[in-house]
């Protein structure tokens, strides 16, 4: 039986590009370049390997985003994914977490799953709840921010995985279907080579709306949010103190500064 | 008055110092209680030291769930005091754990969520939340429009202030809802007897520039002359010198002490995400060039093997 992982990737602007805030306290996605979320590009590398250690097995990548979205897809097929699920509807815009959530929950089951894999967190909203609310939604056991991860026994088998908390070390076990997040450290990703982004142009992407999965427009977008953003305002950037070149006394000068700051 | 709920994180019997943060903040938008989570024999010193806190009500709720199954069983406790006592918010740490709980909560109250908040006021329409987004560059003032407000903060966000307050404790009795993935094991990190980086008044990084694992020991001397945590960039974490569970920036620790001191960092965007918020930062960085000396109150341009020793020295001398 093929197992089937969806693996769930979000499309962000650049982190170091110039980010900032539409009029409508969005997320301005116009003066700045968006790319797949560096965090999931390890999702889609464990969905993979996951993939490559099954007898048999299909990764589908899945995002909720506007029409630009397409380039995290196109970049998670060329890393090897077999194809990709595109929820895009303007009435999306301005999406909580919460609703983001609802809509993806609906996507991945019309999808169909036995393992969905998402990143510890995205690289712009860095809110790292989504799997969570996704394993609430779906009614599934989460198994989450893993740095290893590893599947047993095909569709019907187990995901076991180990989660570095503050506290302690975990190691975790759950059924599937399931959902598990990974981080950064489970493992570099791999680049697509020439020959997997020109495959990725032939692999099938999946357009769905709104109506396609069952859900009112006014439940989700900037209107049916939860929460409500009230001002964005940039930080002062922070200015430059002072800077010394050390010139053998370096070590001295900054003692004097922290003792003039009271640190020591 | 409102009674807001304030999820009580501990160790071994200690409350956590973020926890008291929460009870202070949790005093400006209502009435702290206090949610103790499977504490044992240890539960009765946690919610004393709730009780100091501002705590009227401290709710205790015991049970090898919380050890055995990973987020659920906190979720099902939260969930069911909050909604048996009707309150109006409900409060909760910054971490990996503590915002994947709220979450849940915040479904299944049919609640909005916000997270990483790093202040907290009492507004027109409940509590507002300021976060600090895109590494930093930005404040976001926002408000949950919807149900109960469930709200994650950062630590440090506030300085714990003592208010004493009943405490009085009450046993919650839980209906555990099951399906969530088993805990098969649990090795505790051993403790190296410094501060926990997220709460340290001071930190001192080490980065690439530190050369080798044998290089932090300039770090830690540095640190503990200062009574400070230690910290890694990513680049020294993946070098394997020092443990990811010390990486500051956006996929370790969020740290945001009155003292930063930076040694061999170089700035990356990433590295700045988890440190920018920090009152006074300082660099030691021998590229005069480096993105890091952006953002100092203080730079010195030189090897980190040269100043920092002598810091040192100079802090021993004092
Ligand atoms: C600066 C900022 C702050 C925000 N704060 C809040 C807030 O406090 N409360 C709130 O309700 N909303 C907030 N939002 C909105 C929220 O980020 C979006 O709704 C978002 O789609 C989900 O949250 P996240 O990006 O933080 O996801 P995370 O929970 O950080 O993402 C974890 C993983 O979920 C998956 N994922 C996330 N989004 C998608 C997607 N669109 N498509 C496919 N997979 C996805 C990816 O695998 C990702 O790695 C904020 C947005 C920004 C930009
Ligand atoms: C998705 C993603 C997430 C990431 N998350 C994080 C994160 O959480 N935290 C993080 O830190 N990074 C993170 N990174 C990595 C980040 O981009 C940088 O690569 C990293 O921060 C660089 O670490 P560094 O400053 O120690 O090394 P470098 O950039 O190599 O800088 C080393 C510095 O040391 C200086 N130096 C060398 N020798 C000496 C000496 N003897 N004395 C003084 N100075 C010296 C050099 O001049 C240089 O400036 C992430 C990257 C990605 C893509």
């Amino acid at each position: 039986m093929t197992l089937k992982i969806a693996v769930c990737v979000k499309y962000v602007p650049d982190a170091t590009g110039d980010r900032g805030f539409a009029d409508d306290l969005t997320v301005d996605r116009d003066d700045v370049d968006g790319l797949l979320s560096e965090l999931d590009e390890y999702a889609v590398e464990q969905a993979l390997r996951i993939s490559e250690e099954a007898d048999d097995a299909e990764v589908t990548v899945v995002t909720v985003g506007p029409d630009d979205a397409k380039d995290a897809l196109r970049k998670a097929l060329s890393m090897g994914a077999d194809k990709a699920v595109h929820v895009n509807d303007d009435s999306i815009h301005g999406s909580d977490v919460i609703g983001t959530s609802a809509i993806l929950a609906k996507a991945l089951e019309k999808t169909g799953f036995d393992l969905i894999v998402c990143g510890m967190a995205s690289t712009d909203g860095t809110m790292g709840v989504l799997p969570a609310l996704l394993a609430e939604r779906l009614n599934l056991p989460q198994a989450t921010l893993l740095s290893e991860v590893s599947v047993e026994g095909g569709p019907t088998g187990t995901v076991k995985g180990r989660r570095d908390g503050d506290a302690a070390s975990e190691q975790l076990e759950a059924p599937l279907p399931a959902v598990v997040s990974v981080t950064d450290q489970s493992g570099e990703a791999r680049y697509p080579s020439f020959k997997g982004i020109m495959a990725a142009k032939k692999k099938p992407v999946e357009e769905l709306d709104l109506d396609d999965l069952g859900i009112d427009a006014d439940e989700v977008g900037l209107a049916g949010s939860w929460t409500l953003v009230e001002s964005a305002d940039a930080r002062p950037a922070r200015t430059q103190g002072t800077i010394v070149t050390d010139e053998g006394d370096g070590g001295k000068q900054l003692a004097a500064f922290l003792s003039a700051q009271k640190f020591i | 008055m409102a009674e807001i709920l304030v999820l009580v994180d501990h160790a071994d019997g200690a409350v956590r110092k973020p926890a008291l943060e929460l009870l202070t903040l949790a005093r400006r938008i209502g009435e702290p209680s206090a949610v103790v989570l499977g504490a044992g024999e240890a539960a009765a010193s946690v919610a004393a030291k709730a009780g100091e806190y501002g705590a009227a009500t401290v709710y205790v709720v015991d049970g090898p769930e919380f050890d055995e199954q990973l987020v659920v069983p906190k979720v099902d406790a939260l969930t069911q005091i909050a909604k048996d006592k009707g309150v109006a918010a409900v409060l909760v740490t910054s971490s990996g754990e503590g915002k994947e709980v709220a979450a849940r909560v915040a479904l299944r109250l049919g609640s909005g969520l916000i997270t990483d908040a790093v202040e907290l006021e009492a507004g027109a329409n409940g509590p507002v939340a300021t976060q600090s987004v895109f590494a930093a560059s930005y404040q976001v003032k926002s408000a949950v429009s919807h149900g109960v407000p469930v709200i994650t903060v950062k630590p440090n966000s506030a300085a714990p202030e003592a208010a004493p307050a009943a405490g009085a404790v009450e046993n919650a009795s839980v209906a555990f809802t099951g399906n969530a993935a088993k805990v098969v094991s649990r090795t505790p990190r051993v403790s190296t007897g410094r501060p926990e980086l997220t709460e340290s008044a001071i930190v001192v990084s080490g980065g690439r520039g530190v050369g080798a694992a044998e290089g932090f020991a300039v770090v830690e001397k540095l640190a503990d002359s200062l009574g400070a945590a230690v910290g890694a960039s990513r680049a020294a974490v993946d070098a394997g010198w020092y443990p990811h569970s010390n990486q500051v920036g956006q996929t370790g620790k969020q740290v945001s002490p009155q003292l930063y001191v930076a040694a061999g960092i170089s700035g990356a965007i990433q590295h700045r995400a988890g440190m920018q918020t920090s009152k006074t930062i300082v660099a030691v960085n021998k590229d005069a060039e480096a993105p890091i000396f952006d953002l100092v109150d203080y730079g010195v341009v030189g090897d980190l093997f040269e100043v920092l020793p002598q810091l040192t020295d100079e802090i021993g001398a004092r």
